[in-house]
């Protein structure tokens, strides 16, 4: 592995720019990948020049990361090709494909928390074993780029956008030349994005290829040249995104149009639901952020939206108001009742209810029925349980209820959490909680990995909830969902919350320059 | 390349099916010990599960040594549900025989009905505090009760022979390390002339039927069921984690506590140093074997209690080592935890070839 | 009078380094199996099966140290075997798989073992380190000590330096830190941690190994009475650090040394109640460290106990 010479890339830019025909950098043919009960990918073919910036473009579920784990060899394809410069090539695993020249910045980063940015970027490098020499790659590379990184960091210790660098910059020290990006903006701030979209293009005019995985069409169209879109497995068409309105493209993704929500005006009494005030907490967790002095009200008939990236006292805040870390009695209020020395059952007692960004094993049980997962928090309902005992008739017509009142597409009460899709089983929490009539509602991440029908659901079922007089409150790293549900916005950083603005005063830009905090500033 | 794939939903045949399995490998790698110990399985078995049967004797056994065996296994299923381990149910058990035989010897020989029951509930309450030790390790400093509990049954069986050695030992007992014999107001009495059989199979009854009604009813096994489950759930559910481990672990020694007591007043009849053949940890396999359900755990402690009888009966007519009593249990619940696998996971389906062929080509 | 002090100081510590080195073989081996992620609550039973297996290969050979130690490090390692199977390939609870080991380990061990009840071994005699062993108190201590303890003074050594400074112990700490992340940058977790498994056998066999054929010399049905519970708590008490594992396990022979000398010197403390010091201290222990979450949050292997199963 040597280090990529100035030369070579000049090489590559050249070889990219001049207008000989050149083979495609990566180039699929008839990708198929079934799972039990589902084909993940259905006859895809895509092909990638180098220099290109590429977009594959589809909602959760539509077959993208499945595609992109086979070009990565974490998965292996039941059948079609893969050419690699021309040449019909098999990855048979991560380290292969990372021996080709293919890098891969994961969604879900593939970093640990406790090792250091060197020791996480040794990890992935075949490179002989020197932490020293490559302390001193990590950080040259990392400037070049753009991309600044203390090598001797702990990672834990590194905001989002930090240890997306990480990863990039790990790949960048393989030479790459291509390099798969899997929803890498969802944890950005907009100037996050584009500094990003800056270092991307720079990449991309010395001759690497990048193939763009997203679901969000104003970026494609700003930064990729050419898409991919695919739908339930299958691709449903290439497109020049630039020549693409976001409505073509949404149709091309979903079928038909992007749906809207409806935010009805509010008439009703809009006494103070949820009211927190002067909270500071620290964080039970070691690598958590503690909360620093932060007051919120959440008026009957409204949705308050908390922007940030997660990991700036999001986990802390929702435990401190669901009650699962206690406080000083008067920092949480509810309906006007201090509620902050009570626990979670106490304050569901009082009409409080909480859907948590964790859906499985936090919300749910994931290996018992809906119907036992409603008793979670329903057992509180009149004539669920007798003297300590459950009445099981009633916590399975609880369940049929919900099921059909939301929509929850699965085999009835008596199948297990965990056999819902991710949008079926934040419908039956989301409706579980609803119907037990509260006064305020907490929301952690309502659409986070659904689909975009069960989001457009979600979305509107959280406005028309507000308006028939609940407090609601929404915590969610999507500025997009938040400016399209919300009423006001607040912005969490650093365990600091800003005054939650009218949406219509504020906007994306500002909202941006508030989360990114300090931590990003001193680095920039 | 991995193996398995889970299910979406655990398969209630195999939640059945599993023990079952696990008993036919157990007795299928069991005939081939016998074969290599040039015993032919046949006959081992015949004197392992069939021959203690063909009296009443033999039944009378069964039912006295699956007695404990089932009622603390009730209580350690119970915890078991909640990920809580009390693996030290044998030192509950034998502080429980202890406080039991403290009030055998401090009532001084007294005939009255008031022993008994006082030896039950001081087995009872001495098995609950040695169990409450763990708790409160766990609740206060965040002790891992797995290594607490047992470490108490070191303590606990250091305490017995201390006991039995010095302050309680039978002054007439010719140095044997064991307490005077109970007369009859401390034994419970026996159900048939000439048997061991007692009427403290009666508390194992009535523990059962308790243990089915709250288990698969109560609102409090439900929360104990979702904190073992998935903490987290129970946490935001506002399920409190610290009433779980009190409550697993107080229960589950108070009933190897009354076992305990069960020990004592009934077929040992005093105070000795192997005064359980180590109820307390077969008990763990009962429970896992029984699929901590209270009903399943009386099959599986009548399964134990005659492998515990097959093993003597092996011993003397075979003369098997004595041994292969742990042996069985070890690979029983090997076996059974290996075939619980296939309640949430299937065997993945191989690819067909023509499609390898195609990927590779 | 001071060298009255050293005269019963000296014979203390040098039984201490006996007492530990069981301790420090199955403590350092319980540690590398816990940094990937997996927690063997088996490591009694694979000490016992190591101690008869051993000690049959060391009567088979008259006596034979060597061939005795790779029997209970070959013994050990088969033992965790199940173990490996139950837990890694079929996603079986820890917990349960570990305390299923140490039950068959009872059994199995003392099945094998009752033929060799009568047996005993004549041990292993010291090996004085020229020079070293004549430095006062720290010579006679250290360095005149039989080879299995100067093995645990190697063995130590290497698993610390693996663990921090090789591209090994990165990837060991990096599959129990994060199994995911490890499998999606191409690490073969589970045979990765296959291999910690069977590390961890094979140094309880070793642990017992040195019971039976060195400590004692004799088969005792059950006879490491605890230690590789005691080693599996070391490992907590030591926030998987091999340095801290050293030192629980020497303060840990230590205390079950003194215990001795106490019943030698006429304390008038039963013997059975001194004898249950060793365990009363591992609780004591156990408090001291786990009451500070913080800490054991921040050191403990953050995938402990959770099954990993590769999807794809």
């Amino acid at each position: 592995m040597t280090p990529m010479t100035n030369d070579s890339l000049a090489e590559l830019a050249g070889k990219a720019a001049s207008q000989t025909p050149v083979e495609p950098r990566l180039s699929l043919q008839h990708i198929t990948k079934r799972y039990p009960g589902v084909v993940a990918n259905d006859d895809v073919s895509l092909s990638v020049m180098p220099g290109e910036i590429h977009a594959v473009l589809g909602e959760n579920g539509a077959g993208k990361s499945t595609l992109m784990k086979i070009i990565y060899g974490t998965v292996q394809a039941d059948g079609g090709q893969l050419m690699w410069n021309g040449r019909e090539t098999v990855v048979a695993n991560p380290a292969a494909a990372r021996a080709l020249g293919i890098g891969m910045v994961f969604q879900h980063f593939s970093l640990f928390e406790t090792l250091t940015v060197t020791e996480n970027i040794a990890l992935a490098l075949d490179a002989p074993f020197d932490l020293k020499a490559l302390a001193v790659r990590v950080k040259s590379v990392s400037e070049k780029y753009g991309l600044p990184l203390d090598p001797y960091r702990l990672v834990h210790s590194l905001s989002v956008g930090e240890r997306q660098r990480v990863e990039i910059v790990r790949c960048l020290l393989q030479d790459p030349q291509l390099l798969i990006l899997d929803e890498p903006t969802s944890v950005l701030t907009p100037q996050a994005v584009r500094k990003l979209f800056e270092t991307l293009r720079q990449l991309a005019s010395e001759g690497v290829s990048i193939l763009y995985i997203s679901h969000k069409l104003h970026e494609i169209k700003d930064l990729c040249d050419s898409a991919t879109v695919m739908r339930g497995g299958r691709v449903t068409g290439h497109a020049n995104p630039k020549q693409e309105t976001t409505g073509s493209l949404a149709r091309m993704m979903i079928g038909r149009d992007l749906p809207v929500c409806q935010s009805p005006d509010y008439t009703g009494n809009n006494n103070c639901a949820l009211e927190v005030r002067n909270l500071s907490a620290t964080s039970i967790d070691p690598f958590g952020v503690s909360l620093q002095d932060i007051s919120l009200r959440v008026q009957r008939g409204e949705v308050v939206g908390i922007a940030g990236i997660s990991g700036n006292g999001q986990a802390e805040l929702l435990a401190v108001l669901s009650g699962e870390q206690t406080v000083g009695n008067d920092a949480v209020l509810l309906d006007d009742v201090p509620v902050g020395k009570l626990d979670a059952g106490q304050r569901r007692d009082l009409g409080l209810a909480f859907v948590p960004e964790e859906r499985l094993g936090r919300g749910a049980v994931p290996a018992m029925s809906l119907a036992n997962n409603a008793m979670l928090t329903a057992h509180r309902q009149a004539g669920m349980k007798h003297y300590g005992l459950l009445n099981y008739a009633a916590t399975r017509e609880f369940a049929k209820r919900c099921i059909e009142r939301f929509d929850v597409r699965c085999n009835g009460a008596q199948s297990a959490a965990r056999s819902l899709s991710g949008g079926n089983l934040q419908k039956f929490i989301v409706g579980r909680e609803i119907m037990q009539s509260p006064k305020a509602m907490i929301v952690a991440q309502p659409t986070w990995g659904v689909d975009v029908g069960a989001s457009a659901f979600l979305r509107q079922t959280l406005i028309d909830l507000s308006r028939s007089g609940v407090g609601v409150l929404v915590i969610s790293e999507e500025l997009d969902e938040l400016f399209e549900i919300c009423d006001r916005i607040a912005v969490l950083s650093e365990g600091k919350l800003s005054p939650a603005m009218p949406k219509e005063q504020t906007n994306a830009e500002s909202i941006g320059l508030l989360m990114a905090g300090k931590a990003e500033k001193e680095v920039a | 390349m991995p193996l398995l794939e889970p299910r979406a939903n655990p398969s209630v045949v195999m939640q059945w099916a599993a023990p079952l399995i696990a008993i036919g490998l157990t007795l299928l790698v069991g005939a081939l010990l016998f074969y290599s110990l040039h015993v032919s399985p046949l006959k081992a078995f015949y004197v392992f599960f069939i021959e203690p049967l063909e009296t009443s004797n033999g039944w009378s056994e069964l039912v006295l040594k699956a007695s404990p065996l089932i009622l603390i296994a009730q209580g350690l299923a119970l915890g078991f549900r909640a990920r809580i381990y009390n693996i030290g149910a044998e030192g509950q058990l034998l502080v429980g025989a202890i406080c039991a035989s403290g009030v055998a010897i401090y009532s001084n020989g007294a005939e009255t009905w008031w022993v008994l029951p006082g030896m039950v509930i001081a087995g009872a309450i001495g098995g609950a505090f040695w169990g409450a030790i763990p708790a409160w390790l766990k609740t206060h400093f965040n002790a891992e009760e797995t290594l607490t509990t047992l470490m108490l049954t070191y303590v606990a069986t250091l305490l017995l022979s201390w006991l039995v050695s010095v302050p309680w030992r039978d002054p007439d007992g010719s140095n044997f390390p064991q307490s005077i014999m109970f007369n009859d107001s401390a034994l419970f009495t026996l159900l048939f002339d000439g048997l061991r059989i007692n009427t403290s199979v009666f508390i194992t009854i009535a523990a059962v039927l308790i243990f089915w009604v709250f288990v698969s009813r109560s609102f409090t096994a439900f929360q104990i069921s979702v904190g073992g489950q998935a903490p987290a759930a129970a946490h935001y559910a506002g399920f409190s984690s610290r009433k779980t481990v009190w409550l697993s672990l107080v229960i589950s020694g108070l009933t190897a506590g009354i076992a305990g007591a069960g020990e004592v007043a009934g077929p040992v009849g005093q105070l000795t140093l192997s005064l359980s053949p180590g109820y307390g940890y077969a008990a763990i396999i009962v429970a896992w074997v029984g699929r901590l359900h209270p009903l399943g755990i009386v099959l599986s402690g009548i399964l134990m209690a005659m492998i515990y009888i097959g093993g003597d009966a092996g011993q003397v007519s075979l003369q098997l080592p004595s041994a292969i009593t742990g042996l069985f249990q070890g690979m029983l619940l090997f076996f059974l935890l290996g075939a619980d696998a296939f309640v949430n996971y299937r065997l993945k389906r191989r690819k067909p070839r023509a499609l390898i062929k195609e990927a590779t080509a | 009078m001071i060298e009255s002090f050293f005269v019963h100081l000296i014979p203390i510590l040098i039984g201490t380094l006996g007492a530990a080195t069981p301790l420090v073989f199955a403590g350092l081996g319980e540690l590398v199996t816990e940094k990937t992620g997996v927690i063997n609550l088996g490591v009694e039973g694979m000490m016992l099966i190591g101690a008869v297996a051993a000690f049959a290969a060391a009567v088979a050979t008259e006596g034979n140290l060597a061939v005795g130690l790779m029997a209970g490090a070959l013994a050990g390692a088969l033992a965790s075997l199940p173990f490996g199977i139950l837990t890694l390939s079929l996603g079986a609870n820890q917990a349960a798989s570990g305390l299923a080991l140490t039950i068959f380990g009872l059994g199995l061990s003392a099945f094998i073992g009752q033929g060799f009840v009568s047996y005993s071994l004549s041990g292993v005699k010291p090996i004085a380190i020229p020079l070293l062993s004549k430095i006062p108190l720290l010579g006679p201590v250290l360095f005149n000590q039989d080879i299995v303890v100067y093995l645990s003074f190697v063995t130590f050594g290497l698993v610390a330096w693996v663990l921090a400074k090789t591209r090994l112990g990165l990837v060991l700490r990096a599959v129990g830190e994060s199994p995911e992340a490890a499998h999606s940058i191409g690490y073969p977790v589970t045979a990765i941690r296959y291999g910690a498994v069977l590390f961890g056998g094979a140094m309880a066999g070793i642990a017992g190994a040195y019971l039976s054929v060195v400590y004692t010399p004799l088969w005792v049905q059950n006879m490491t009475a605890g230690r590789g519970w005691i080693a599996v708590a070391l490992v907590v008490f030591a926030t998987w650090k091999p340095a801290r594992l050293m030192l629980g396990a020497y303060l840990f022979g230590g205390v079950t040394i003194l215990q001795l000398h106490a019943q030698g010197f006429g304390v008038a403390i039963p013997s059975q109640l001194l004898s249950a010091l060793p365990y009363i201290a591992t609780i004591v222990v156990l408090v001291l460290i786990s009451r500070d979450r913080k800490l054991l949050q921040l050191n403990l292997p953050a995938s402990l106990g959770k099954p990993f199963i590769a999807g794809g």
